[in-house]
């Protein structure tokens, strides 16, 4: 399956950290800008400001207007060549970023979007309000997921809620969505998010590989058969 | 790559290499929005009831900023002769009125402009939730829409004489930060605490934030890391679960030389308590979150109180 993940995250772009592709140049070919691989196979190809910005420590600075023109160009002159699935990254909110993922993916199709919440009504709150920004522009719930889902003690298994417990599903109930799944706090995902490792290759015995992958798996099908 | 948008105002606006592709660089370089905005003034005169005013910013979202925000409120009004509030200015994701216990309040505007709601007699908040008639309401604003809020609450909101007020501040760089730092131009911050969690995916995003606040010359108070381990309540191992794989927060305080006010441990209860709307402070007391918690209150207290003392001795 051939993947691209287009990181609209300007102020806090962190896919190409959790990819461990580094900070490599950008190259312009006839048909626009060509993507970062994060493998050989350029089976997974990235965007990101993170790619475009000489400091990486410098903040992206940026009121609304030019944040949406940057998503357009992001959307439109990438040079994906044939992708199965398309991921978009976003900032939380609904604001100026959705907006203009949204307005420059019209003319092509957009399958739906998937919901990310931690299990407390904090979280779950918010993600209410995502959900109906969702409803008002037209895109498809495909999903809840419900992350950092308990953890369990590496030393005594006892599950701790650290996060409280259930929110996701309730959510998805209230709201007539799908629940996805619930993936639990994992410290070997998050150790290899900070090394930019493969943690679906690295980790397959780990808490939450399990999670994600039936959660992938569910995607995919409901992508193809739609 | 020039990163960074002069401000509308600037005498740079529409003119640096930043404005090739904003929309908006026509309308800047014909000088159109260079007039000072009068709410600038305006709010100038609000805060000077205002004793003390701290921001609360993180690059990264998730990390805890309005649980702290909240909390800090608490910890401060815990003097019953201080007052304290509260300004929530994350604009799609208002979590303040549910950490504090003020879901469903609802605020109006009157001739003299809005009260805000209070939780105990010293201590008032304002959020845009209290403007939405239901929790299923989105917010889908563009940054203009955004900032002109922004300018209400800080201009319209009947505070009173107020020690300290919060501002808890949605993640980011953008249109409600570049906005605040240029409503509150004519009044002083005292300063910014930054939220991070300990991995150097927080990290990387909360040095653009002390990058902003140096750029925009907001004094940092310092930094607060979050979720910093687990402690089991079964067998009292500890747990990295957000390693810090890059020094966390001491590490990055080190090289930037910014003080680390404290670590707070994970620990469920505050997760519960921010769901039910009460203080953590009040119902854990005795738990090693809440005592950092209290100490990193003191420095803020001190860091005010010292720069009070700075100013008059100046004068």
């Amino acid at each position: 399956v051939a993947v691209g993940i287009l990181d609209v995250d300007l102020c806090g772009p962190s896919i190409p950290h959790m990819l461990g592709v580094g900070r490599p140049d950008v190259h312009q070919c006839d048909s626009g800008w060509v993507p970062v691989y994060a493998d050989a196979q350029k089976g997974l190809a990235l965007m990101s400001i993170g790619f475009l910005l000489e400091d990486p420590d410098e903040a992206v600075v940026w009121r609304g207007p030019k944040k949406t023109a940057m998503i357009a160009q992001f959307v439109s002159d990438v040079a994906w060549g044939e992708l199965d699935v398309l991921l978009v990254d976003t900032p939380p909110g609904t604001s100026d970023e959705h907006l203009a993922v949204l307005e420059n993916l019209k003319k092509h199709r957009v399958d739906g979007a998937v919901l990310v919440t931690t299990p407390q009504a904090v979280s779950t709150g918010d993600v209410r309000r995502e959900i109906t920004f969702c409803k008002k522009t037209g895109v498809r719930i495909l999903g809840i997921i419900e992350n950092m889902s308990g953890f369990v003690c590496p030393h005594c298994s006892e599950c701790s809620n650290i996060f409280s417990k259930g929110g996701g599903e309730e959510l998805a109930k209230l709201t007539g969505s799908t629940f996805l799944g619930a993936v639990p706090l994992d410290p070997l995902l998050s150790g290899a998010m900070e090394e930019g490792a493969d943690f679906i290759r690295s980790f397959p015995d780990s808490a939450s590989f399990g999670a994600i992958s039936t959660i992938s798996r569910a995607l995919l099908c409901d992508l193809e058969g739609a | 790559m020039n990163e960074y948008c002069p401000g509308t105002e600037s005498e740079q606006a529409g003119k640096t290499s930043s404005c090739q592709g904003c929309p908006n660089q026509k309308i800047c370089s014909s000088g159109a929005t260079k007039a000072p905005d009068p709410a600038i003034a305006e709010i100038g005169a609000k805060m000077s009831t205002v004793k003390h005013k701290i921001l609360v910013l993180s690059g990264k979202g998730g990390v805890g900023k309005s649980t702290f925000s909240a909390h800090l409120a608490h910890a401060l009004a815990s003097d019953g002769t201080k007052e304290v509030a509260v300004l929530d200015v994350d604009i799609c994701g208002p979590s303040i009125p549910r950490i504090m216990g003020l879901e469903g309040e609802q605020v109006h505007q009157s001739g003299s402009g809005w009260s805000p709601v209070y939780v105990d007699d010293n201590l008032a908040v304002m959020s845009i939730g209290f403007l939405l008639s239901s929790p299923d309401d989105a917010v889908i604003w563009r940054g203009p829409k955004k900032n002109g809020m922004i300018k209400q609450f800080l201009r319209d909101v009947d505070w009173g004489d107020l020690d300290y007020l919060i501002v808890d501040t949605p993640p980011g760089t953008s249109d409600e930060h570049l906005s605040l730092i240029q409503y509150l131009s004519a009044t002083h911050v005292d300063g910014a605490v930054i939220i991070t969690t300990p991995q150097e995916v927080s990290l990387q995003d909360v040095r653009k934030e002390i990058r902003f606040c140096q750029k925009v010359k907001m004094p940092i108070i310092g930094v607060v890391e979050n979720m910093s381990g687990f402690v089991c309540p079964s067998c009292k191992n500890t747990s990295q679960i957000f390693p810090p794989t890059s020094g966390g927060a001491e590490r990055m305080c080190a090289d930037l030389h910014l003080p680390l006010l404290g670590k707070v441990p994970l620990d469920p209860r505050i997760a519960r308590s921010c769901d039910e709307g009460k203080s953590f402070l009040h119902e854990v007391p005795d738990s090693p979150a809440a005592e950092v918690y209290l100490s990193i209150v003191h420095s803020i207290q001190d860091y005010c109180s010292n720069r009070v003392t700075e100013e008059q001795s100046t004068t």
